[in-house]
């Protein structure tokens, strides 16, 4: 699964108005995490997850600024996240299920926040590219 | 079996009142059908899907979608009783339609995002939830009749 040339257009441009409010989009996808699939709090048992949480906000902050390099990164995803693949296989060893439901969360909150941006080609192209993303964090995982 | 609280009955008919069927039915198939285009493979005869504005522009998708839509508003109205509210669709996805009831997952999340870009703010943490576990127990009663023919064990789909 590659992305296309009108696929990246789209990614880039969306990511550029998401860098401007990257945390607070950061917090919010997390927290539609933890409220529609509780069980995705099991892999956070040393979080304080209440609503305003500094550590949650800090966690949300990283997961975007993460999905912001592989977007800076389009053309070689691999390589931009390949620390970031390591760590998923040998040390988190999230079960990969789960990268589809944060996938799910974060473009939810993406279109609640840009509706005038989160056209059907806009949906389609981030679905593809948070798909190509969680199979780079997972491809290590045996 | 699927259980929801009152805030959680309450925050789905809210929004579902405010809802036009009709176009969140074409938008949501539509969308279905261009981000997950593999699932154009039951539309064969629904004429141009050559494009994500064909699709959301075709006739046959948005009338389609309402009658989906339109089916799920039922869901709404027996939430407490889910399976057997789509018990008779059940049989017929599986023994007429042939459909592969991982479908209704990517349905029911198309459809939470539509909602949440049609409703923006209003769809908070607690509506998307509330959402979430709705669209789940759509899915699991249409898969609930899932038989498909003879299996190994004849009587085993009771």
């Amino acid at each position: 699964m590659s992305l296309t040339k009108t696929e990246r257009t789209l990614i880039v441009s969306m990511w550029a108005k998401i860098s401007t409010q990257a945390d607070t989009i950061g917090t919010e996808t997390l927290e539609r995490l933890f409220l529609s699939y509780p069980q995705t709090k099991t892999y956070f048992p040393h979080f304080d997850l209440h609503p305003g949480s500094a550590q949650l906000q800090a966690h949300g902050s990283k997961v975007v600024a993460a999905v912001g390099d592989a977007a800076k990164n389009i053309d070689n995803i691999g390589a931009a996240l390949s620390k970031l693949s390591e760590l998923h296989a040998y040390v988190l060893r999230v079960d990969p299920v789960n990268f589809k439901l944060l996938s799910h969360c974060l473009l939810v909150t993406l279109a609640a926040r840009f509706p005038a941006d989160f056209t059907a080609e806009a949906h389609a192209a981030w679905d593809k590219f948070l798909a190509v993303v969680s199979s780079v964090l997972t491809e290590k995982y045996r | 079996m699927v259980h929801f609280t009152a805030e959680e009955k309450a925050a789905v008919t809210s929004l579902w009142s405010k809802i036009n069927v009709e176009e969140t039915g074409g938008e949501a198939l539509g969308r279905l059908l261009v981000v997950y285009p593999w699932t154009q493979r039951f539309f064969d005869s629904f004429g141009n899907l050559s494009s994500p504005s064909a699709i959301l522009g075709n006739p046959k998708v948005k009338a389609h979608g309402k009658k989906v839509l339109t089916s799920f508003g039922d869901a709404i109205k027996n939430m407490d009783n889910l399976k057997t509210a789509f018990a008779k669709l059940s049989e017929l996805h599986c023994d007429k339609l042939h459909v592969d009831p991982e479908n209704f997952k990517l349905l029911g999340n198309v459809l939470v995002c539509v909602l949440a870009h049609n409703f923006d703010k209003e769809f908070t943490l607690q509506v998307q939830a509330a959402y979430q576990k709705v669209v789940a127990g759509v899915a699991n009663a249409l898969a609930h009749k899932y038989h498909c023919g003879p299996g190994l064990f004849p009587d085993n789909h009771k």
